[in-house]
């Protein structure tokens, strides 16, 4: 017999976990759209702007929200660098060439926090108005996932805006839709992709601290959850805001209720479920059609 | 002229060889210096050269050489392969190490095979030294403290009912049994046993702990892996408001292992673990340890049940290398082992002559807030506790 408040709870959990999952994955989905890029990294970059989040509180006096700012524009600027001096060789290479320069990327990047901060988890202590519980009304909730999912519609929105109604996102769009017919219509794809690889690193950061609550922070962070961002990336479509935002709460969702219901196999039955649905759809649940 | 030299030479080579052979003993350390177990890696390590850098004139007139070996995670695979070169290619005279069961338990053939004493010094399930005779555990087995705690959550927290949370990996299973058998014995009621992930990565434990909450237990009792996994579950705990439903955390020292324990703050106060081993315990030994310990790696740093387990275990390997004088021979080195006593930073402590396995005191503590920081107060003990699970035989304890 599963209660109301049962449902609720169950709800509530599972749509901030997915919140999560939507803000490190949309910059993965928009730049593997856009570019055909498979950015195995990104989960490095959330990682990255968590500890720049965590250790911005700890050491240097910031709070919770300009530690949020600063985590962003860091590892944003950060990326940018890194996508000029080194993604930017490899747009016209093989798929397996940029899988493997990634790939050890995330390596060089878990081996050198490890050396420099230490193998240690970095405690990322909320505010206080953030901890404890919140009266929703039918029910008590822990306060940080009530705020993390307003946040995340926030986001989402935002976002949605952007794609859809500025100039920019409207280049994006034909980008990820047809980037030949975008380039010659004079859309510079090349400068497109820094700016949205920037920012994708930047909302991942943004993830990664927001996130520490739940996935903590520590070395092998990003390529623990990798998984999980390329299964929403993989559900939700390539280039979706949308497609990643229906697919992070389907799987948020989905992931909660099935461990809390079933802890005996929950935490493989996510998997077993994302290879059927790609059996049936292979471009995701929400993405297009691949032409 | 230069043949002659190279002849001198080498013989001379060969005297400082065969020199150095009689004194040198060689000790293989199998540890996870990488990956999500360099933490706890680094915690036994410092323990056993802490222990050296101590204790340097007991070791004279011999020399102990450590060669150290990545396990790298808890797979058992890679540490399989880690015993084995350590045996095959560094030649070396005693095995030690173990943060994981699984691979202790994967190694259990290999160092049987290879005949050297192998000194456990954290890898908690119970029935491991019966998988090998050439274990002895100087750590704890997870029958220790779960079925202390059993019984003593019965009798002093006046619980009826519990849920159990594990890290679905052997030590939490076992914890799991442990808790069980002695809650059940004395009248109380297991309703909940929920599998939580894995032990090779921290999941969020929002899930569980909310299927826990749901069933409003006594007492919830928690086997997670010490660091990060127990920072999360203390975390979780407190975020889902499950101590204003009354429902007390308890478990095994690993969810206040004292490395996170100040981080964890407020949240830890009033936590109730059953342990051998915590930093504040007051015992002139302990005194002198964590004192030494901080002066050596740092005052921000802290000693905890990790730590002394490899301390004692490199305590017992100079007791081992004294008797024998040096040349470790690993039937011989059992013996020297069996019933072997030492005042440890935990309290008195022996190795069980029948078993192999370490009888120790068992402290019940509760975390509470004092000048300032989380201390561990201790609110009872138990004396010259044995692994239960070997003493009445039990699962797969019941082997010889």
């Amino acid at each position: 017999m599963i209660a109301g408040v049962d449902i609720a709870s169950m709800l509530l959990g599972g749509v901030a976990a997915g919140m999560v999952l939507f803000i490190v994955s949309v910059g993965l989905s928009v730049t593997m759209g856009l570019m055909g890029f498979v950015n195995l990294a990104h989960g490095g970059f959330a990682m990255l702007g968590g500890y720049a989040i965590a250790l911005a509180m700890k050491h240097w006096g910031f709070g919770f929200v300009s530690a949020l700012v600063f985590g962003f524009v860091v590892t944003a600027a950060a990326s940018a660098v890194l996508e000029r001096l080194l993604y930017a060789r490899l747009y016209g290479a093989d798929e397996l060439d940029q899988v493997l320069f990634t790939i050890g990327l995330v390596f060089m990047i878990i081996a050198s926090v490890t050396l420099l901060i230490g193998p240690e988890n970095q405690p990322l202590a909320l505010p206080s108005f953030l901890r404890g519980q919140i009266n929703l009304g039918i029910i008590q909730y822990r306060a940080y996932s009530v705020v993390l999912i307003a946040i995340g519609i926030v986001i989402v929105g935002a976002l949605w805006l952007g794609f859809e109604r500025t100039r920019l996102g409207a280049q994006i769009r034909a980008a990820v839709d047809n980037r030949r017919m975008a380039e010659s219509l004079g859309i510079n794809i090349a400068r497109l992709f820094t700016i949205t690889f920037a920012f994708g690193s930047g909302m991942a950061a943004l993830g990664g601290g927001l996130g520490a609550e739940f996935l903590g922070l520590d070395p092998q962070y990003a390529l623990k959850y990798l998984v999980y961002f390329l299964i929403v990336v993989a559900v939700g479509g390539l280039g979706r805001v949308t497609g990643v935002f229906y697919a992070a709460l389907l799987i948020g969702v989905l992931d909660f209720a099935l461990k809390k219901y079933v802890p005996q196999g929950g935490t493989a039955f996510i998997y077993a479920l994302t290879i059927l649905l790609l059996l049936w759809r292979p471009q995701g649940l929400f993405g297009a059609k691949a032409t | 002229m230069t043949r002659w030299m190279i002849a001198a030479a080498a013989a001379a080579l060969a005297l400082t060889t065969s020199w150095a052979q009689a004194q040198e003993v060689k000790v293989g350390v199998a540890l996870p210096y990488t990956g999500i177990g360099a933490e706890f890696a680094q915690l036994v390590d410092r323990g056993m050269e802490l222990y050296l850098k101590l204790n340097a004139d007991k070791v004279k007139p011999y020399k102990i050489t450590l060669i150290k070996r990545d396990v790298k995670d808890p797979g058992g695979a890679n540490a399989k392969i880690a015993v084995q070169e350590l045996l095959t290619q560094d030649n070396v005279d005693i095995l030690a190490g173990w943060i994981y069961s699984p691979n202790a338990i994967a190694s259990a053939p290999i160092v049987s095979a290879g005949k050297k004493l192998a000194v456990i010094m954290n890898a908690g399930t119970a029935h491991i030294t019966n998988m090998s005779p050439y274990y002895v555990r100087t750590s704890f087995s997870m029958w220790h403290a779960g079925y202390a705690m059993g019984e003593a959550a019965a009798k002093l927290l006046n619980a009826k009912t519990a849920v159990v949370g594990y890290t679905d990996f052997p030590p939490g299973k076992d914890s799991l049994a442990a808790f069980k058998k002695s809650f059940e014995a004395v009248g109380g009621k297991v309703i909940d046993e929920i599998p939580m992930g894995g032990a090779g990565a921290v999941p969020d434990f929002t899930p569980f702990f909310q299927r826990a909450k749901d069933k409003k237990p006594d007492v919830f009792f928690v086997f997670v892996p010490a660091g990060d996994h127990a920072a999360a579950v203390v975390k979780t705990y407190a975020a889902l408001g499950m101590r204003d439903a009354g429902i007390k955390l308890i478990g095994p020292g690993d969810i206040t292992q004292d490395t996170k324990l100040q981080a964890m703050g407020a949240a830890a106060v009033g936590l109730i673990t059953m342990h051998h081993y915590h930093a504040d315990l007051d015992i002139p030994e302990n005194k002198r340890f964590v004192e030494a310990w901080k002066k050596e790696y740092g005052a921000a740093t802290t000693p905890d049940f990790m730590a002394v387990g490899g301390y004692d275990g490199m305590a017992a390997i100079v007791h081992v290398v004294q008797t024998l004088r040096g040349k470790i021979d690993a039937d011989k080195a059992l013996e020297a082992l069996k019933g072997w006593k030492f005042a440890s930073p935990r309290g008195p402590i022996s190795i069980d002559p029948v078993t192999r396995d370490i009888v120790m005191n068992e402290y019940l503590s509760e975390a509470v807030m004092k000048d300032g920081r989380v201390f561990q107060k201790v609110i009872g003990k138990i004396d010259g506790v044995k692994d239960a699970c070997k003493e009445q035989k039990i699962g797969p304890c019941a082997g010889k």
